[in-house]
């Protein structure tokens, strides 16, 4: 049932990633990334990680695509020109796009005792309710992390307002 | 039922309540549509719909009809993929959010529980995601059709649906606060104890989220006084103005069926679900299985429709806001008072210990 559900979306996530690549328009290639999020907030789900499942959702899939899409709207992209694209791109590209590839591979394979290997979908079936362990420990061993990190936001937000506000 | 395994059992039971659920939640949306004509039409002093069948009860049967019959006209300067995808993403997001939602009082019929589909420890969130995700029906909608009015249209909606999103994620904060679970059912549970007194409505304390709540929700459901992105003097029909027979029915469908999801949660999330209001005084006298089964539905039935007359009667008392005035409201008044109610609520709570 797990393994299933992986495999059906991670086929899609990227089965949408291409797709994102390949479309011309760019309203195309956002509701790909839209799909991409969902599969991905899929997959969270069936490794256990269920409020970060829902977080991906509402924040990404609901939030901030929307307002993607919304710009992509109110811009009216037209379809974008397909390039040969440049040689520099070919030649750096596909070698560099190989080797993280076998990196990671590469360092998955070898740390598989450090890593233990996961049961895909072992927390699901026990139905644990981690947000409250997920909030613990962000409000007690993370708490600064956290705090920096949503004044961090705070700044972005304020940047906008002062870039978007009109000259006296 | 022995010869078979429990896996079956369940698969069988889950289907058999998806049929079910689906089947009455759109019977549901049709007798909706016919209430809201009848009830708008007694408060104008006119009769409503009433020739066809005793009362015209019969009348949701005849505009499906009709909607399936009506020619299905595609504007050749729509994006024909999108321009078809909209409308199901609607309805589909609209129906979805429904199999998370306790209906009844835990019924187990071998193990299976009969008056919930899914019951999901983020089940709160669930509803809220596949909300957010139904947007994209209504912006895909307005920009797929390749029409001024419809794009105007669905990004009124658009802009107002994400803007009041903020106020009503924030205005259940408190609830959850005080049920420390996303859980609909132990959130639920945990305004059971005492009937009606034990709501977080009355007892919980939670009226300012409550009528945070109900404000967000109507313009979450495009409903009066904010149907901005439909309002017919402005913008012609709003983003479904290209959209002709069964597409614009699917539409039509999902604004009641989000109507419709909206007072379950109100119900769920501030009036004890399917809780007696009386709480355990009348146990010992209807104490028989079925009947603690049946009551709760009823009740919950009840609070819902509650909920819907309310819907109407707003529609046919309010005016529209202005666009303006509408957003302003969400952001300067209700964005600031739900994090005033998160702030006191999550306070008493810790004072409480």
């Amino acid at each position: 049932m797990q393994l299933a559900l992986f495999i059906i979306f991670g086929a899609l996530a990227l089965g949408g990633a291409l797709n994102l690549l390949l479309q011309r328009h760019p309203i195309h290639s956002a509701l790909s990334l839209v799909v991409v999020m969902m599969s991905l907030a899929v997959l969270y789900w069936s490794l256990g990680a269920e409020f970060l499942a829902a977080a991906q959702v509402i924040v990404y899939s609901g939030a901030i695509m929307v307002l993607f899409v919304f710009v992509i709207m109110l811009l009216n992209a037209g379809t974008e020109q397909r390039t040969r694209g440049s040689r520099a791109a070919y030649a750096v590209g596909i070698p560099g796009a190989a080797a993280i590839f076998c990196l990671l591979s590469f360092v998955f394979l070898s740390e598989r005792g450090a890593l233990k290997s996961s049961n895909i979908g072992g927390d699901l079936s026990s139905a644990t309710d981690n947000i409250a362990e997920v909030s613990a420990m962000l409000f007690t061993k993370q708490l600064l992390p956290f705090e920096v990190t949503s004044i961090l936001i705070l700044v972005a937000i304020l940047g906008a307002v002062v870039l978007a506000r009109k000259e006296q | 039922m022995t010869h078979l395994t429990n896996f079956e059992l369940f698969l069988l039971l889950s289907v058999l309540k998806v049929a079910v659920v689906l089947v009455i939640l759109l019977l549901a949306v049709a007798y909706t549509v016919l209430l809201e004509r009848k009830l708008l039409a007694r408060m104008q002093n006119r009769w409503g719909p009433s020739r066809v069948g005793p009362f015209g009860l019969l009348q949701p049967l005849v505009d499906g009809a009709k909607s399936f019959l009506k020619e299905d006209m595609n504007p050749l300067a729509a994006e024909r993929p999108l321009f078809i995808l909209a409308p199901i993403i609607a309805l589909g997001c609209a129906l979805i959010s429904v199999a998370v939602v306790p209906f009844g009082a835990v019924t187990r019929v071998h193990g299976v529980d009969l008056f919930q589909i899914a019951n999901v420890n983020i089940g709160l969130l669930v509803i809220l995601g596949i909300t957010s995700i139904g947007v994209y029906g209504i912006t895909l909608s307005g920009w797929s059709s390749n029409n001024k009015y419809s794009l105007l249209g669905s990004l009124r909606s658009t802009a107002q649906v994400i803007s009041y999103e903020l106020a009503l994620g924030l205005s259940l904060v408190g609830v959850v606060l005080r049920a420390q679970s996303l859980n609909l059912r132990t959130i639920v549970n945990s305004q059971s104890a005492h009937g009606a007194l034990s709501w977080n409505i009355f007892g919980g304390f939670q009226i300012v989220a409550f009528f945070i709540y109900l404000m967000a929700a109507f313009a979450e459901t495009n409903r009066a006084p904010f149907d901005l992105p439909e309002a017919e003097n402005e913008l012609v029909a709003g983003y479904h103005t290209e959209y002709s027979s069964m597409k614009f029915a699917m539409f039509f469908m999902a604004e009641y069926a989000n109507m419709i999801t909206v007072s379950c949660v109100a119900t769920l999330l501030f009036f004890g679900g399917a809780s007696s209001p009386f709480g355990h005084i009348f146990n010992d006298f209807f104490n028989t299985p079925v009947l603690n089964a049946v009551f709760p539905v009823c009740w919950f039935v009840a609070k819902v429709f509650a909920f819907l007359a309310l819907y109407i009667w707003v529609r046919g008392t309010l005016p529209r806001f202005r666009y303006d005035q509408l957003m302003s409201f969400g952001w300067k008044f209700l964005l600031p008072l739900a994090m005033a109610n998160i702030i006191v609520t999550s306070f008493v709570i810790a004072m409480r210990g």
